[in-house]
Parts: structure tokens; sequence; C-alpha cells
């Protein structure tokens, strides 16, 4: 069974008095344990794609199924309980909470899943050693270079276990040593039976994924899968 | 419920760690509320005190006390018309004292000023008080030293006093005033007792700054019996027969004013009763006013609450993003931004009590009060308010964002 699943698909918004097609019919079905890149230029949609799989938008007109279930008719507070149990975001910028410590930053999505704290605190731990991050629970992002605020990220992405992980640029804020440290990690993330969704519009990054989608001008260009992948070894998965 | 306790839990944390970030925004913000506090608390405090004085005093008048007097407590009338009443004479008064059934005391009232001479010490403008054997018991107050008027005294109208503790304590500040020879303007007459410190009438009137005389006396050396207005007081048996008292009184009082069955009272039965309403009705217009004037001030610190809530919203919004991406629902987003508004107007609610403490015992000083308890909670109830109010705004706006747009907000 497909964890997602997107039919005829459209977004439309109104800029001004102009009318804006940033998706024109889109289908699109990704299954367990599949580890996606959606690829385009900017402007050609893949933001509003990515926005309406990571449930924080809804289409104008299609239908979208998230695990069987349909999303595209949900309200805000519908959508808001979907995203805390189904999606983990990780997001270019990182987006920490700066006045926060690291630990507290991964048990955000708890808090709003109504996790009680000592049950929180566990599971933010697991996820943190799991990044390898568990000597830097009480270190606030500041006191944390960037490599280790994404993972960081991505803790806080795994802590509900969600059905699918989406990153969005996860590397575009990272020198590329350290991008490719974390492209290692959602590799071995995906090793574990984790389904991986991945906005880029870098031919480089998108390589990791097994699957590519293309986007242009609100349309699926084309949908293959990943040639020439690359396969990195970090010292994380060696560890793991 | 589990999951609000734990969502409110995370919303205080939210909302110390945005106030500790921002001490010197925060704290600027909050001296808006304490002024607000303070005013309103010292307001409140002061309406307190007035209704307390007011109180203390007008117990002064009893409860159980009947005046009768030629113009209506509280006013209302005609003044022309209540100036053409015939006065209240020693004859009405006479009548009443005859005819009454239900009453247990019957006491005439006359006065003048006068100066109260003693040896070389004098005390000008003492109110002298023309009166009989019945007055201590209607008004019921006690004796300090000696004795009152007796009835023999009273009805002979012997040269005799009964000195207010003020006016002993002047003209015999080391001595014995009891059969000292006082000079009550220009007539002599003989100490016989002084009455226990009584305070004053609604601040204004001393009641120990009097002399007390036998009434025919009084008639015969301060003014003229015929032409002089006096004062009848009764003193019902009880409370709750009073009107019972007053129907009474007013009937004996028509007869012997000889009024047609149809003409009007010319005369005023005024109880304590009637002060209280009076009194109540101006001080709540005065507490009213006072109340909203400084209401204002914490009307203008709830603005600067809601300007920096829109503020930190604002700065927020990408943690507002974030908070929605990963599943916090509108009302936990309410909420968070409501807690951080309210917990900013407590503290200012808390800090203002602390200054509003010590100046209110510097009005205790002046007029008898102390902050009452429930001045404090309804303080703190109202700083908690102006911050929901105030705050509310700000974070609806907040909770409504769009995740995306909150997201991608630079």
């Amino acid at each position: 069974m497909s964890v997602i699943k997107l039919s005829t698909i459209t977004k439309m918004y109104q800029m001004g008095t102009e009318e804006v097609h940033a998706l024109r019919g889109v289908s699109l079905e990704i299954g367990k344990n599949e580890y996606v890149a959606i690829m385009g230029p900017s402007g050609s949609g893949k933001s509003t794609l990515m926005n309406i799989i990571g449930c924080l938008d809804t289409p104008t007109a299609g239908l979208y199924e998230l695990n069987g279930l349909n999303v595209s008719d949900m309200n805000d507070n519908q959508l808001a309980k979907v995203r805390n149990k189904e999606i983990g975001f990780v997001f270019q910028t990182f987006n920490l909470l700066a006045r926060s410590d690291v630990l507290h930053n991964v048990e955000l999505p708890l808090i709003y899943g109504g996790i009680g704290s000592t049950e929180r605190k566990k599971m933010a731990k697991e996820a943190l050693q799991r990044v390898g991050l568990g000597d830097r629970m009480t270190h606030k992002p500041n006191e944390l270079s960037g490599g280790q605020r994404q993972r960081v990220a991505v803790a806080r992405a795994l802590v509900t276990r969600p059905s699918i992980l989406l990153a969005d640029e996860p590397t575009g804020n990272l020198d590329s040593k350290t991008g490719e440290e974390i492209m290692g990690l959602f590799e071995d993330l995906h090793r574990e039976g984790n389904t991986i969704i991945l906005v880029t519009h870098e031919a480089d990054i998108a390589a990791h994924a097994h699957r590519v989608v293309r986007i242009h001008d609100g349309k699926i260009e084309s949908d293959q899968p990943s040639k020439d992948r690359k396969v990195i070894l970090t010292p994380t998965s060696q560890t793991a | 419920m589990r999951h609000y306790f734990i969502e409110f839990k995370e919303g205080l944390g939210f909302s110390f760690r945005a106030i500790r970030a921002n001490k010197m925004r925060s704290a600027l913000t909050t001296l808006g509320i304490v002024i607000g506090i303070v005013s309103v608390t010292l307001m409140g405090t002061a309406i307190e005190g007035l209704n307390g004085a007011f109180n203390a005093s007008i117990a002064k008048l009893g409860a159980d006390v009947l005046y009768v007097q030629k113009f209506p407590w509280g006013g209302g009338q005609d003044w022309w018309m209540l100036r053409n009443r015939p006065d209240l004479t020693f004859q009405n008064a006479k009548a009443v004292a005859r005819d009454v059934t239900i009453a247990d005391k019957v006491t005439v009232v006359t006065g003048t000023q006068a100066t109260v001479k003693y040896g070389q010490k004098y005390v000008e403008g003492v109110i002298i008080i023309g009166t009989d054997n019945q007055f201590l018991e209607t008004v019921g107050s006690d004796l300090a030293l000696g004795r009152f008027l007796t009835q023999q005294e009273s009805d002979g109208g012997r040269p005799v006093c009964v000195l207010g503790s003020e006016v002993a304590s002047s003209l015999f500040p080391n001595e014995n005033p009891l059969g000292k020879t006082v000079k009550l303007g220009n007539f002599t007459y003989r100490a016989i007792g002084v009455v226990e410190k009584q305070g004053s009438l609604l601040g204004v009137e001393s009641l120990d700054n009097r002399v007390y005389v036998p009434a025919l006396r009084f008639f015969g050396e301060f003014t003229n019996r015929r032409h002089s207005n006096i004062q009848i007081w009764v003193k019902a048996p009880s409370k709750t027969m009073l009107d019972d008292t007053k129907e009474e009184l007013r009937g004996i009082l028509r007869k012997t004013r000889h009024l047609a069955p149809r003409d009007p009272d010319n005369f005023a039965i005024n109880q304590q009763e009637i002060l209280i309403q009076t009194f109540n009705t101006i001080g709540g217009v005065i507490a009213a006013v006072g109340l909203f004037i400084t209401g204002l001030s914490l009307f203008v610190g709830g603005i600067g609450i809601m300007n920096i809530m829109f503020v930190s919203v604002t700065e927020r919004t990408k943690e507002i993003g974030l908070r929605k991406a990963v599943g916090a629902p509108r009302r936990t987003i309410l909420m968070q931004f409501l807690i951080e508004a309210a917990a900013l107007c407590l503290m200012g609610g808390f800090i203002g009590l602390a200054i509003a403490y010590p100046l209110s015992l510097i009005i205790d000083t002046v007029l008898p009060t102390s902050m009452p308890l429930s001045v404090v909670f309804i303080a703190i109830l109202i700083s908690l308010l102006v911050g929901v109010i105030s705050g509310f705004l700000p974070a609806f706006r907040a909770s409504r964002m769009d995740p995306v747009d909150a997201l991608r907000y630079e």
C-alpha cells in the first residue's frame, strides 16, 4: 500500500488580480520505505507540492490520501494533528528554537502530541542518540555547528516515528562536507525503514535518492529511478 | 485534560523564556500595568477609607434615633418652601414628650456658638447646646467625669453645664473641672460633668467641642424661647420599632402644629438612613468616577501590552510556523501568547501591589484605612484580565497564521 497517493492535484493562488497555477494536475504515489527526491527549478511548483504533501497546505482540487486518510479537505486543526503524527519536517534553515536547549527542541512535537514528560524525555534522548548527539542534549542551538543543528532537526523530525520524513533542501545551508554527512544520515534512516522525501534543486543531492521526480511548470516532467545513485558511508552509519 | 496541562506547561515555559530574553522591553511594558495597578488600588483603598470613615461617624447618629427638624437631610425639595415653614418650638417638644407612647427617650436640642472661658484660658467657637436630662441617653453617650443634667436642673434651668472632652482638656489641662465656674459667653455656669470623647461627625464637626446646658436656661440667655428653632430627638425602643415611632411622632406633631388633613408636613423627621442613602449615591458616583479615571491608566497599560505582544508575535512568526508544522493546533498557539501577555500583566500587578501597599500606609495617616484584601484580589484579577484582553488580538493573529507563510517569513 502506498503511503502517499496524490490524484490530479491542482493548486491555484490569487496574486493580486492574477491567478497563479502552481500545480496543474499532479498525480503521484509514494510507497512505504521509498527514498524519493522531488526536483525542479524555483517557481516550478515543487515547494507547493511539498507543502501539500506535508499537510501544511491543502490543494485547490484533487485528492490527497495519506496512509489511506483523505487529508485534502481537512481543516487547520485536523491538519495539525496529522502533521504531528505522520510527518517529520527537516528545513533548510533548521528552524530550531533558539532559546531552548537541544532536548527541548526535540521534545516539541511530543508536547503537541500530548506525551507526558518522562516518556517524552526518553523518546527525545533516543532520537538524539540516533543522530549521534546524545552528548549535546543540554546545549543551546547557537552552541552547535550547522551540521549538528541539522542533526537536531532530524532528531526532532524522527522523534514521533512519522510515516514520512520530509526534507526541504536539508543541505542548503551547509558546506558540502557536512551536507554529505547529513545525506549519509538520511541514507541510514532509509535503510532502517523510513520513508524519505527530499525536496531539492541540486542534482547532486537528489542523486542520493532512489527515485527522482522532476517538476516543471506545475506538472510532473519525469519520474524515474535514480541512475547513478551516490552511496556514502559516514561515521554515523558505521557506528549505528 | 492531560493534553491541556502539557500544553499549558509548554506555554508557561514559552512565555518566561520570551520575557527573560527581552528583559528591558518586558520591564518597560510592565511599567504601564504597574502604574495602572498602583493608581487603581490606591483609589480603591481611599474609597474604602472614605466609606469606613463615613460609616464610623454616621454610627454616632444612632440607627434608632429620629431627628425632628425644620429641614430634611439630603434636601431635594425647594429651599424657599422649606424656609417658610414655621420653626419647631419648645411647645412642640413638650407635646411630643407628653403624648408619645412608643418612644423610649425624647430630648430637645438647640444650639449656638460662644466663647467659653475659665480664668485666663478660653476656647472660641464652642457649640453651646441647650437640652435636657434625657439627652445623654437619647444619643447613647457616656460620661468621662461627674454627672449629666438632672431633671431638677433641667426643669429649673439651673446654671450648670456639662463639657465636651475637647473643651474640658483645653480649659482644664491639669485640673479637675468638676465644680469649677466657667463663662459661656457672658454667662456664668458651674461645670458638673465631662462627656466622653466622641470624635467627629463626617470628619467635619467635632462632637467634643461642645458644652451642654439646660435648654430652659439657654432660651433665657442665648436666644428667645419663642423665636428659637429647636430640634426634637427621639430614641425608638429598637431599630425595628423605628417606623412605628416615626408614624406616631408624625401624628403628634401634625396635631400640635395644627395641620389640616390635606396639608403636607411642615417639619422633617430625619434619620441616619437618609444620610446613608445620600452618601451611598454621592459616594457611589465619586467611586465610579475615581475608578474610571484611574482605570484609564490601566487601559493605557493594556494598550502597551497589546502593542508589545504584536511585536512579539511578528518577531516569532517563524517560530509560530515551526510550532504549527510540528503539530501545534490553533488553540495552543493562542494560549501560549495569552499566557505571555497575562504573565507580563500579572508581574505588573504584583509589582504594583508591592508599591501600592506602602503608599496605602501613607493614606492611612490622613484617612484611617488599610488596603482591603478584596482590593488585592481584584487588582490581581484585573491585571490578569487586562493581560488576556490585550493579548487576545495578537494571540489570535498568531493562531491564525498560515504555517507556509510563517515558515517562509524572514
